[in-house]
């Protein structure tokens, strides 16, 4: 059954406070979500009061402060700082996002950060993507042709035919939107999410591809692809602002459009 | 152990099952079908409210409105079916239950479905 309690072991207890320096003006509190595999303790929320004067403009700074000044058993992911690499996806706010690109004024009140929802915890901030990755290797995320490349030249593709898969090669693969998918939460083992499925039409929308129904005949399940029942979290939190139902839309229509119907 | 093996042996599962496509078009299709046959209902409830028995079923019994009420019926309780299906499939993990709910279900559906439709052939034909 679908689970709307969390199991005994990962019920979320009070934490540990760590106060302002002294002399702090311009303050706020970061609720920051801790398990540890180690103690056999529950998870809990520390929470860490920051001096803004002293810290960068992004949530992601605010973490690494805490990290390097205050607390050095902080763990999370983080890499580029810049959007680009996917690596410090978290529950911010109550919506996922990257941490690098999440301004802390634009959050009202205490800043609270958990890991991205439903997924195993390793540790504190960082879940378990094993799954999410071998899906993506499931659907072979790399051109299929069977006529051989030009020997002197790439394969060549008109202005028209790359805009084609505008919006979709933006995707940095963050698990933000699959994360936030509650069609993933339930069925995530057997599901795809947004992210694999917007992956696997990059490819379906790619005019170089040559594997299109190969593709087609892989995603054709009732649990792999429709599963999507466009609940739309997946656009609403893409912090690259793509949109993975369109992409799940589309390749509804094109399993249509291959049928007599 | 399942620690050993690999995360794709996971994902790949048992592969596509190539379905799926059926069950969602059908849904969309009868969803729409409905909307007119809804509308139609609630037209029919209207004329028909405060009417005495013998006048509603003389309404009934025309061929227009039977064919009507046993076309909202199929589409209502196909369409209602198809719906309670996807339910289960996301929400009941337990498999024996599962299955046990699909049957009801279509068991259910076809059973309610067949006597609202034999009930209003009855109407009609005046038996």
């Amino acid at each position: 059954m679908a689970e709307f309690r969390l199991p005994k072991n990962s019920r979320i207890k009070k934490g540990k406070t760590f106060p302002a320096p002294d002399g702090a003006e311009r303050t706020k509190n970061f609720r920051i979500y801790r398990w540890s595999p180690d103690d056999g303790e529950n998870p809990r929320i520390d929470q860490y009061t920051i001096d803004l004067d002293q810290c960068g403009p992004m949530v992601l700074d605010a973490i690494i402060k805490i990290k390097n000044e205050i607390d050095p058993t902080l763990t999370f992911r983080r890499s580029c700082r810049e959007g680009i690499c996917g690596s410090c996806a978290f529950n911010i706010d109550g919506t996922n996002t990257l941490a690098c690109t999440k301004g802390i004024d634009e959050i009202k009140g205490d800043v609270k950060i958990y890991p991205l929802p439903h997924m195993p915890v390793i540790k504190d901030l960082v879940p378990d993507l094993t799954h999410f990755y071998a899906q993506y290797a499931s659907i072979r995320p790399w051109i299929r042709t069977q006529s051989p490349a030009p020997p002197d030249k790439e394969r060549l593709q008109s202005r028209e035919d790359r805009e084609k898969i505008d919006g979709l090669y933006e995707c940095i693969l963050c698990a933000c939107c699959s994360t936030s998918c509650p069609s993933y939460w339930w069925n995530g083992d057997r599901y795809l999410g947004p992210a694999i499925l917007l992956q696997a039409y990059r490819w379906l929308a790619d005019t170089r591809d040559e594997a299109a129904g190969e593709r087609l005949d892989e995603l054709e399940d009732p649990f792999k692809l429709y599963r999507c029942h466009t609940i739309m979290n997946c656009a609403k939190t893409c912090p690259k602002g793509l949109n993975p139902a369109k992409a799940i839309g589309e390749i509804k229509k094109m399993m249509l459009e291959r049928r007599s119907i | 152990m399942s620690q050993y093996r690999n995360p794709l042996h996971r994902a790949h599962h048992y592969g596509a099952a190539g379905s799926g496509v059926e069950h969602w078009w059908s849904q969309r299709v009868s969803a729409i079908v409905l909307i007119p046959l809804v509308i139609w209902l609630v037209w029919a409830f209207s004329i028909l409210a405060g009417s005495d028995y013998s006048t509603a079923s003389n309404w009934l019994a025309k061929p227009w409105n039977a064919g009507m009420a046993i076309l909202f019926i199929a589409a209502a309780f196909y369409h209602g079916r198809l719906g309670l299906q996807v339910v289960v499939e996301d929400y009941v993990h337990h498999r024996p239950t599962a299955l046990a709910l699909q049957l009801l279900i279509l068991i259910s559906a076809l059973a309610a479905g067949l006597t609202a439709i034999l009930a209003i052939l009855m109407v009609a034909f005046g038996v």
